[in-house]
Protein backbone atom coordinates (compact mmCIF):
# COMPACT_ATOMS: atom_id res chain seq x y z
CA UNK A 1 0.00 0.00 0.00
CA UNK A 2 1.59 3.24 -1.11
CA UNK A 3 1.81 6.35 1.02
CA UNK A 4 -0.34 8.25 -1.47
CA UNK A 5 -3.11 5.68 -1.19
CA UNK A 6 -3.01 5.78 2.60
CA UNK A 7 -3.14 9.56 2.55
CA UNK A 8 -6.16 9.52 0.26
CA UNK A 9 -7.76 6.96 2.49
CA UNK A 10 -7.21 9.09 5.58
CA UNK A 11 -8.15 12.44 4.08
CA UNK A 12 -10.78 11.68 1.43
CA UNK A 13 -12.45 8.29 1.62
CA UNK A 14 -13.44 6.87 4.03
CA UNK A 15 -11.53 9.40 6.17
CA UNK A 16 -11.91 13.08 6.83
CA UNK A 17 -13.91 14.41 3.87
CA UNK A 18 -16.35 11.55 3.53
CA UNK A 19 -16.74 11.15 7.29
CA UNK A 20 -17.70 14.80 7.80
CA UNK A 21 -20.10 14.91 4.88
CA UNK A 22 -21.70 11.57 5.67
CA UNK A 23 -21.90 12.40 9.37
CA UNK A 24 -23.84 15.60 8.81
CA UNK A 25 -25.97 13.93 6.15
CA UNK A 26 -26.85 11.00 8.42
CA UNK A 27 -27.82 13.36 11.25
CA UNK A 28 -30.06 15.19 8.82
CA UNK A 29 -31.64 11.94 7.57
CA UNK A 30 -32.41 10.98 11.15
CA UNK A 31 -33.99 14.34 11.99
CA UNK A 32 -35.88 14.48 8.71
CA UNK A 33 -37.34 10.98 9.09
CA UNK A 34 -38.28 11.78 12.66
CA UNK A 35 -40.08 14.91 11.48
CA UNK A 36 -41.83 13.21 8.55
CA UNK A 37 -43.11 10.41 10.76
CA UNK A 38 -44.50 13.03 13.13
CA UNK A 39 -46.27 14.74 10.23
CA UNK A 40 -43.85 17.66 10.12
CA UNK A 41 -41.73 18.90 7.24
CA UNK A 42 -38.50 18.91 9.16
CA UNK A 43 -35.17 20.70 8.81
CA UNK A 44 -33.48 21.44 5.47
CA UNK A 45 -30.53 19.21 4.57
CA UNK A 46 -27.86 21.77 5.51
CA UNK A 47 -29.20 22.04 9.08
CA UNK A 48 -26.61 19.92 10.97
CA UNK A 49 -23.78 21.70 9.15
CA UNK A 50 -25.07 25.17 10.00
CA UNK A 51 -25.74 24.09 13.59
CA UNK A 52 -22.11 23.03 13.80
CA UNK A 53 -20.76 26.26 12.26
CA UNK A 54 -22.96 28.40 14.47
CA UNK A 55 -21.80 26.61 17.62
CA UNK A 56 -18.17 27.10 16.59
CA UNK A 57 -18.78 30.84 16.37
CA UNK A 58 -20.14 31.26 19.88
CA UNK A 59 -18.05 32.73 22.66
CA UNK A 60 -17.62 30.09 25.36
CA UNK A 61 -18.44 30.99 28.95
CA UNK A 62 -15.34 31.61 31.02
CA UNK A 63 -14.37 28.75 33.28
CA UNK A 64 -11.45 27.96 35.55
CA UNK A 65 -8.51 27.24 33.18
CA UNK A 66 -8.09 23.57 34.04
CA UNK A 67 -11.78 22.80 33.77
CA UNK A 68 -12.01 24.73 30.51
CA UNK A 69 -9.07 22.75 29.14
CA UNK A 70 -10.52 19.39 30.17
CA UNK A 71 -13.92 20.27 28.77
CA UNK A 72 -12.33 21.16 25.42
CA UNK A 73 -9.84 18.30 25.33
CA UNK A 74 -12.35 15.51 26.01
CA UNK A 75 -14.65 16.21 23.03
CA UNK A 76 -11.64 16.97 20.81
CA UNK A 77 -10.04 13.60 21.56
CA UNK A 78 -13.42 11.97 21.03
CA UNK A 79 -13.64 13.52 17.54
CA UNK A 80 -10.12 12.39 16.65
CA UNK A 81 -10.66 8.84 17.92
CA UNK A 82 -13.94 8.39 16.08
CA UNK A 83 -12.46 9.89 12.93
CA UNK A 84 -9.66 7.36 13.22
CA UNK A 85 -12.23 4.57 13.49
CA UNK A 86 -13.87 5.71 10.25
CA UNK A 87 -10.54 6.09 8.47
CA UNK A 88 -9.38 2.53 9.10
CA UNK A 89 -12.54 0.93 7.74
CA UNK A 90 -11.20 -1.23 4.88
CA UNK A 91 -13.64 -0.20 2.14
CA UNK A 92 -11.39 -0.07 -0.90
CA UNK A 93 -10.13 -3.33 -2.37
CA UNK A 94 -6.47 -2.29 -2.26
CA UNK A 95 -6.78 -2.07 1.50
CA UNK A 96 -7.22 -5.44 3.13
CA UNK A 97 -6.54 -3.99 6.55
CA UNK A 98 -4.04 -5.61 8.86
CA UNK A 99 -4.33 -8.45 11.39
CA UNK A 100 -5.89 -7.06 14.54
CA UNK A 101 -7.48 -4.01 12.99
CA UNK A 102 -10.83 -4.99 14.43
CA UNK A 103 -9.37 -4.60 17.93
CA UNK A 104 -8.07 -1.14 17.05
CA UNK A 105 -11.42 -0.23 15.52
CA UNK A 106 -13.45 -1.35 18.52
CA UNK A 107 -11.18 0.46 20.95
CA UNK A 108 -11.38 3.66 18.89
CA UNK A 109 -15.17 3.40 18.78
CA UNK A 110 -15.31 2.77 22.52
CA UNK A 111 -13.20 5.84 23.33
CA UNK A 112 -16.16 8.07 22.44
CA UNK A 113 -18.59 6.84 25.13
CA UNK A 114 -15.77 6.61 27.68
CA UNK A 115 -14.82 10.25 27.15
CA UNK A 116 -18.48 11.22 27.20
CA UNK A 117 -18.80 9.69 30.67
CA UNK A 118 -15.69 11.57 31.82
CA UNK A 119 -16.99 14.72 30.15
CA UNK A 120 -20.28 14.51 31.97
CA UNK A 121 -18.55 14.31 35.32
CA UNK A 122 -15.95 16.93 34.38
CA UNK A 123 -18.66 19.49 33.72
CA UNK A 124 -19.55 19.29 37.44
CA UNK A 125 -23.21 19.66 36.72
CA UNK A 126 -25.85 17.51 38.36
CA UNK A 127 -27.44 16.73 35.00
CA UNK A 128 -24.08 16.05 33.41
CA UNK A 129 -23.23 13.59 36.17
CA UNK A 130 -26.61 11.93 35.88
CA UNK A 131 -26.21 11.52 32.13
CA UNK A 132 -22.69 10.17 32.62
CA UNK A 133 -23.82 7.59 35.17
CA UNK A 134 -26.52 6.42 32.82
CA UNK A 135 -24.09 6.25 29.93
CA UNK A 136 -21.69 4.17 32.02
CA UNK A 137 -24.41 1.64 32.88
CA UNK A 138 -25.53 1.60 29.25
CA UNK A 139 -21.98 0.90 28.08
CA UNK A 140 -21.85 -2.13 30.34
CA UNK A 141 -25.25 -3.25 29.07
CA UNK A 142 -24.77 -3.03 25.30
CA UNK A 143 -21.09 -3.87 25.07
CA UNK A 144 -21.58 -7.38 26.40
CA UNK A 145 -23.61 -8.60 23.39
CA UNK A 146 -21.70 -6.30 20.99
CA UNK A 147 -18.29 -7.66 21.89
CA UNK A 148 -19.54 -11.25 22.18
CA UNK A 149 -20.93 -11.01 18.66
CA UNK A 150 -17.64 -9.65 17.34
CA UNK A 151 -15.72 -12.45 19.07
CA UNK A 152 -18.08 -14.99 17.52
CA UNK A 153 -17.30 -13.57 14.08
CA UNK A 154 -13.59 -13.37 14.75
CA UNK A 155 -13.16 -16.84 16.26
CA UNK A 156 -11.87 -18.55 13.14
CA UNK A 157 -10.30 -15.60 11.39
CA UNK A 158 -7.35 -13.34 11.63
CA UNK A 159 -9.01 -10.59 13.66
CA UNK A 160 -9.06 -8.38 10.61
CA UNK A 161 -12.29 -6.76 9.50
CA UNK A 162 -12.14 -7.87 5.87
CA UNK A 163 -11.66 -11.52 6.88
CA UNK A 164 -14.14 -11.34 9.73
CA UNK A 165 -16.99 -10.83 7.34
CA UNK A 166 -16.17 -13.77 5.09
CA UNK A 167 -14.74 -16.61 7.15
CA UNK A 168 -17.58 -17.23 9.58
CA UNK A 169 -20.40 -19.51 8.33
CA UNK A 170 -23.61 -17.75 7.35
CA UNK A 171 -25.73 -18.76 10.37
CA UNK A 172 -23.09 -17.46 12.78
CA UNK A 173 -22.95 -14.24 10.80
CA UNK A 174 -26.72 -13.86 10.79
CA UNK A 175 -26.98 -14.21 14.56
CA UNK A 176 -23.96 -12.01 15.23
CA UNK A 177 -25.12 -9.27 12.86
CA UNK A 178 -28.55 -9.29 14.48
CA UNK A 179 -26.93 -8.81 17.88
CA UNK A 180 -24.76 -5.98 16.55
CA UNK A 181 -27.75 -4.29 14.93
CA UNK A 182 -29.58 -4.50 18.24
CA UNK A 183 -26.76 -2.60 19.94
CA UNK A 184 -26.51 0.22 17.38
CA UNK A 185 -29.43 2.37 18.66
CA UNK A 186 -27.99 2.25 22.18
CA UNK A 187 -24.54 3.19 20.93
CA UNK A 188 -26.03 6.12 19.00
CA UNK A 189 -28.28 7.26 21.89
CA UNK A 190 -31.43 6.75 19.87
CA UNK A 191 -34.88 5.83 21.07
CA UNK A 192 -35.79 3.47 22.71
CA UNK A 193 -32.33 3.62 24.32
CA UNK A 194 -31.87 7.40 24.43
CA UNK A 195 -31.45 7.15 28.17
CA UNK A 196 -28.13 8.88 28.71
CA UNK A 197 -28.98 11.94 26.64
CA UNK A 198 -32.66 11.92 27.63
CA UNK A 199 -33.82 15.36 26.53
CA UNK A 200 -36.56 17.01 28.58
CA UNK A 201 -35.89 14.48 31.31
CA UNK A 202 -32.37 15.38 32.40
CA UNK A 203 -32.02 18.48 30.14
CA UNK A 204 -29.24 17.53 27.78
CA UNK A 205 -27.57 14.83 29.88
CA UNK A 206 -23.79 14.76 29.60
CA UNK A 207 -23.59 17.84 27.40
CA UNK A 208 -25.76 20.09 29.60
CA UNK A 209 -22.87 22.33 30.62
CA UNK A 210 -21.07 22.37 27.28
CA UNK A 211 -21.39 25.54 25.26
CA UNK A 212 -20.33 26.89 21.89
CA UNK A 213 -17.28 25.19 20.31
CA UNK A 214 -17.13 22.52 23.01
CA UNK A 215 -20.67 21.45 22.25
CA UNK A 216 -19.87 21.62 18.53
CA UNK A 217 -17.11 19.07 19.07
CA UNK A 218 -19.46 16.70 20.88
CA UNK A 219 -22.00 17.06 18.08
CA UNK A 220 -19.31 16.34 15.53
CA UNK A 221 -18.12 13.30 17.47
CA UNK A 222 -21.69 12.02 17.52
CA UNK A 223 -22.08 12.55 13.77
CA UNK A 224 -18.86 10.62 13.19
CA UNK A 225 -20.07 7.81 15.44
CA UNK A 226 -22.95 7.40 13.02
CA UNK A 227 -20.54 6.95 10.13
CA UNK A 228 -18.22 4.59 12.01
CA UNK A 229 -20.91 2.28 13.40
CA UNK A 230 -23.11 2.07 10.30
CA UNK A 231 -19.95 1.65 8.22
CA UNK A 232 -18.75 -1.22 10.40
CA UNK A 233 -22.15 -2.84 10.06
CA UNK A 234 -22.10 -2.37 6.28
CA UNK A 235 -18.66 -3.96 5.95
CA UNK A 236 -19.51 -6.93 8.13
CA UNK A 237 -22.96 -7.65 6.73
CA UNK A 238 -22.29 -7.31 2.99
CA UNK A 239 -18.72 -8.41 2.28
CA UNK A 240 -17.83 -7.98 -1.39
CA UNK A 241 -15.00 -10.28 -2.32
CA UNK A 242 -13.27 -9.39 -5.55
CA UNK A 243 -15.72 -6.64 -6.53
CA UNK A 244 -14.59 -3.46 -8.25
CA UNK A 245 -13.90 -0.45 -6.05
CA UNK A 246 -16.83 1.53 -7.37
CA UNK A 247 -19.23 -1.21 -6.26
CA UNK A 248 -17.58 -1.56 -2.90
CA UNK A 249 -17.96 2.16 -2.29
CA UNK A 250 -21.55 2.29 -3.50
CA UNK A 251 -22.62 -0.74 -1.50
CA UNK A 252 -20.81 0.59 1.58
CA UNK A 253 -22.62 3.93 1.36
CA UNK A 254 -25.94 2.32 0.43
CA UNK A 255 -25.97 -0.17 3.30
CA UNK A 256 -24.83 2.55 5.75
CA UNK A 257 -27.72 4.77 4.72
CA UNK A 258 -30.18 1.88 4.85
CA UNK A 259 -29.12 1.23 8.45
CA UNK A 260 -29.55 4.93 9.22
CA UNK A 261 -33.08 4.86 7.82
CA UNK A 262 -33.94 1.71 9.76
CA UNK A 263 -32.59 3.09 13.03
CA UNK A 264 -34.38 6.41 12.50
CA UNK A 265 -37.71 4.74 11.84
CA UNK A 266 -37.34 2.61 14.95
CA UNK A 267 -36.31 5.67 16.95
CA UNK A 268 -39.29 7.72 15.75
CA UNK A 269 -41.79 4.98 16.52
CA UNK A 270 -40.67 3.99 20.01
CA UNK A 271 -40.58 5.63 23.41
CA UNK A 272 -37.71 5.71 25.87
CA UNK A 273 -37.18 2.67 28.08
CA UNK A 274 -35.95 2.76 31.64
CA UNK A 275 -32.35 2.00 32.50
CA UNK A 276 -33.13 -1.35 34.16
CA UNK A 277 -35.31 -2.40 31.22
CA UNK A 278 -32.51 -1.60 28.82
CA UNK A 279 -29.96 -3.59 30.77
CA UNK A 280 -32.33 -6.54 30.92
CA UNK A 281 -33.04 -6.25 27.20
CA UNK A 282 -29.38 -6.40 26.24
CA UNK A 283 -28.32 -9.00 28.76
CA UNK A 284 -31.21 -11.25 27.78
CA UNK A 285 -32.08 -10.86 24.10
CA UNK A 286 -28.86 -9.30 22.92
CA UNK A 287 -26.72 -11.79 24.74
CA UNK A 288 -28.94 -14.69 23.66
CA UNK A 289 -28.27 -13.88 20.00
CA UNK A 290 -24.60 -13.15 20.52
CA UNK A 291 -23.93 -16.14 22.78
CA UNK A 292 -25.63 -18.56 20.40
CA UNK A 293 -23.49 -17.17 17.60
CA UNK A 294 -20.41 -17.66 19.75
CA UNK A 295 -21.53 -21.16 20.71
CA UNK A 296 -22.02 -22.13 17.09
CA UNK A 297 -18.65 -20.83 16.03
CA UNK A 298 -16.90 -22.47 19.01
CA UNK A 299 -18.52 -25.77 18.15
CA UNK A 300 -17.46 -25.23 14.57
CA UNK A 301 -20.91 -25.93 13.20
CA UNK B 1 -12.21 36.61 5.98
CA UNK B 2 -15.47 37.87 4.54
CA UNK B 3 -16.35 34.35 3.33
CA UNK B 4 -16.04 33.06 6.88
CA UNK B 5 -18.01 36.00 8.16
CA UNK B 6 -20.86 35.48 5.74
CA UNK B 7 -20.85 31.71 6.40
CA UNK B 8 -21.07 32.41 10.11
CA UNK B 9 -23.91 34.90 9.60
CA UNK B 10 -25.82 32.42 7.44
CA UNK B 11 -25.32 29.74 10.07
CA UNK B 12 -26.60 32.08 12.78
CA UNK B 13 -29.63 32.96 10.68
CA UNK B 14 -30.42 29.33 9.93
CA UNK B 15 -29.86 27.78 13.31
CA UNK B 16 -31.43 29.75 16.17
CA UNK B 17 -31.71 27.55 19.26
CA UNK B 18 -34.18 28.66 21.85
CA UNK B 19 -34.25 28.45 25.61
CA UNK B 20 -37.61 29.22 27.15
CA UNK B 21 -37.78 30.79 30.61
CA UNK B 22 -41.06 31.16 32.44
CA UNK B 23 -41.00 34.27 34.62
CA UNK B 24 -44.35 33.88 36.29
CA UNK B 25 -46.50 33.52 33.21
CA UNK B 26 -50.07 32.24 33.38
CA UNK B 27 -48.99 29.36 31.09
CA UNK B 28 -51.01 30.70 28.17
CA UNK B 29 -47.91 31.92 26.39
CA UNK B 30 -45.98 28.74 27.18
CA UNK B 31 -48.65 26.59 25.58
CA UNK B 32 -48.65 28.79 22.49
CA UNK B 33 -44.88 28.59 22.36
CA UNK B 34 -44.94 24.79 22.37
CA UNK B 35 -47.51 24.93 19.59
CA UNK B 36 -44.76 26.35 17.35
CA UNK B 37 -42.99 22.99 17.52
CA UNK B 38 -46.03 20.92 16.58
CA UNK B 39 -46.73 19.59 13.06
CA UNK B 40 -49.00 22.48 12.11
CA UNK B 41 -46.36 25.19 12.63
CA UNK B 42 -43.15 23.11 12.65
CA UNK B 43 -40.57 25.73 13.56
CA UNK B 44 -37.78 23.22 12.89
CA UNK B 45 -38.08 24.14 9.21
CA UNK B 46 -36.34 27.40 10.12
CA UNK B 47 -33.77 25.50 12.15
CA UNK B 48 -35.40 26.56 15.40
CA UNK B 49 -34.54 24.05 18.07
CA UNK B 50 -35.94 24.03 21.60
CA UNK B 51 -33.05 23.42 23.99
CA UNK B 52 -33.25 22.21 27.57
CA UNK B 53 -29.99 23.84 28.62
CA UNK B 54 -29.35 27.61 28.40
CA UNK B 55 -25.71 26.81 27.56
CA UNK B 56 -26.82 25.58 24.14
CA UNK B 57 -29.16 28.45 23.31
CA UNK B 58 -28.91 31.55 21.14
CA UNK B 59 -32.28 33.04 21.97
CA UNK B 60 -33.84 33.40 25.41
CA UNK B 61 -37.60 33.53 25.23
CA UNK B 62 -39.15 34.94 28.39
CA UNK B 63 -42.84 34.76 29.14
CA UNK B 64 -44.55 36.24 32.18
CA UNK B 65 -44.39 39.57 33.99
CA UNK B 66 -41.15 38.79 35.91
CA UNK B 67 -42.05 38.09 39.51
CA UNK B 68 -39.74 38.74 42.42
CA UNK B 69 -38.80 35.08 42.76
CA UNK B 70 -37.91 34.61 39.09
CA UNK B 71 -35.96 37.87 38.68
CA UNK B 72 -32.67 36.51 39.97
CA UNK B 73 -33.07 33.24 38.11
CA UNK B 74 -33.57 35.17 34.87
CA UNK B 75 -30.32 37.05 35.40
CA UNK B 76 -28.51 33.78 36.08
CA UNK B 77 -29.93 32.17 32.95
CA UNK B 78 -29.01 35.24 30.91
CA UNK B 79 -25.43 34.90 32.09
CA UNK B 80 -25.39 31.20 31.22
CA UNK B 81 -26.19 31.75 27.56
CA UNK B 82 -23.00 32.24 25.53
CA UNK B 83 -22.68 35.32 23.28
CA UNK B 84 -24.07 36.30 20.81
CA UNK B 85 -27.55 36.10 22.29
CA UNK B 86 -30.92 37.74 21.85
CA UNK B 87 -33.76 38.16 24.32
CA UNK B 88 -37.33 37.78 23.09
CA UNK B 89 -40.23 38.97 25.25
CA UNK B 90 -43.10 36.59 24.64
CA UNK B 91 -46.58 38.01 25.16
CA UNK B 92 -47.89 41.20 26.71
CA UNK B 93 -46.75 40.30 30.21
CA UNK B 94 -43.00 40.84 29.81
CA UNK B 95 -43.69 43.94 27.71
CA UNK B 96 -46.07 45.76 30.05
CA UNK B 97 -46.89 43.46 32.99
CA UNK B 98 -50.36 43.20 31.41
CA UNK B 99 -53.06 42.34 33.95
CA UNK B 100 -50.48 41.90 36.69
CA UNK B 101 -49.35 45.54 36.57
CA UNK B 102 -49.21 47.18 39.98
CA UNK B 103 -48.89 43.95 41.90
CA UNK B 104 -46.36 44.17 44.75
CA UNK B 105 -44.84 40.83 43.76
CA UNK B 106 -43.93 41.97 40.25
CA UNK B 107 -40.52 43.37 39.32
CA UNK B 108 -41.22 43.63 35.58
CA UNK B 109 -41.64 44.60 32.87
CA UNK B 110 -38.79 42.51 31.52
CA UNK B 111 -36.70 45.39 30.20
CA UNK B 112 -35.92 46.37 33.78
CA UNK B 113 -34.06 43.08 34.21
CA UNK B 114 -32.72 42.04 30.79
CA UNK B 115 -32.04 43.96 27.56
CA UNK B 116 -35.03 42.95 25.43
CA UNK B 117 -34.38 42.83 21.67
CA UNK B 118 -37.67 41.60 20.24
CA UNK B 119 -41.21 42.02 21.55
CA UNK B 120 -43.95 39.61 20.49
CA UNK B 121 -47.16 41.24 21.72
CA UNK B 122 -50.41 39.39 22.35
CA UNK B 123 -52.15 37.70 25.24
CA UNK B 124 -51.18 35.09 24.26
CA UNK B 125 -49.59 35.77 20.84
CA UNK B 126 -50.46 33.47 17.97
CA UNK B 127 -47.82 30.85 17.06
CA UNK B 128 -47.32 32.59 13.68
CA UNK B 129 -46.41 35.76 15.53
CA UNK B 130 -44.03 33.87 17.81
CA UNK B 131 -42.27 32.29 14.84
CA UNK B 132 -42.04 35.69 13.17
CA UNK B 133 -40.50 37.04 16.38
CA UNK B 134 -37.97 34.20 16.50
CA UNK B 135 -37.10 34.80 12.84
CA UNK B 136 -36.54 38.46 13.67
CA UNK B 137 -34.31 37.41 16.57
CA UNK B 138 -32.33 35.19 14.18
CA UNK B 139 -31.96 38.16 11.82
CA UNK B 140 -30.51 40.19 14.69
CA UNK B 141 -28.08 37.33 15.46
CA UNK B 142 -26.99 37.24 11.83
CA UNK B 143 -26.52 41.00 11.72
CA UNK B 144 -29.25 41.52 9.11
CA UNK B 145 -31.11 43.78 11.48
CA UNK B 146 -29.62 46.24 13.95
CA UNK B 147 -29.93 45.37 17.60
CA UNK B 148 -32.08 47.86 19.51
CA UNK B 149 -30.03 50.22 21.65
CA UNK B 150 -30.10 49.46 25.35
CA UNK B 151 -28.86 52.45 27.33
CA UNK B 152 -26.56 51.56 30.23
CA UNK B 153 -28.03 54.35 32.36
CA UNK B 154 -31.48 53.10 31.55
CA UNK B 155 -30.62 49.66 32.90
CA UNK B 156 -28.83 50.94 35.99
CA UNK B 157 -31.77 53.07 37.07
CA UNK B 158 -34.25 50.33 36.33
CA UNK B 159 -32.26 47.86 38.42
CA UNK B 160 -32.75 50.10 41.47
CA UNK B 161 -36.43 50.40 40.59
CA UNK B 162 -36.56 46.65 40.62
CA UNK B 163 -35.30 46.52 44.19
CA UNK B 164 -37.86 49.00 45.39
CA UNK B 165 -40.72 47.14 43.79
S1 LIG C 1 -49.40 37.56 28.03
FE1 LIG C 1 -51.41 36.75 28.57
S2 LIG C 1 -51.27 34.58 28.07
FE2 LIG C 1 -49.20 35.36 28.17
S3 LIG C 1 -48.51 34.94 30.24
FE3 LIG C 1 -49.36 37.02 30.22
S4 LIG C 1 -51.49 36.82 30.82
FE4 LIG C 1 -50.75 34.77 30.23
Amino acid sequence: MSTLFTTIQLLVFPGLLYAFMAGFFMEWVQRKINARLQGRIGPPFYQPFFDFVKLLGKKPIERPPLQGFIMTALPAVSVVATLGAVAILPVLSADIGFPGDVILLVSLIEIGPLLAVLGGFASRSLWGGLGATREAVMTAAYNLPFLTALIALAWNSDLSISLLATTAPWHVRLLAMAAILLCLPAKLHLNPFSISSAEQEIYAGMTTEYDGPRLALWELAHALEWVALTGLFALLSVPLVGAADIWRVLVFIGVSLAVVVLLSVVAASTARLKLAQTARWFWLWGLLLAASALGLSLAGI
Amino acid sequence: MSIFKSLMNTARRKSPWVFHANAGSCNGCDIEFLTCLTPRYDAEQLGIHHEGSPRHADIIVVSGPVTRTTCEALETVYGQVPDPKVVVALGSCPATCNVFAGSPTIVGPLDRVLPVDVYVPGCPPRPDAIIAGLAEAAAILAGDKPRPIHGAADRASSASDGQEA
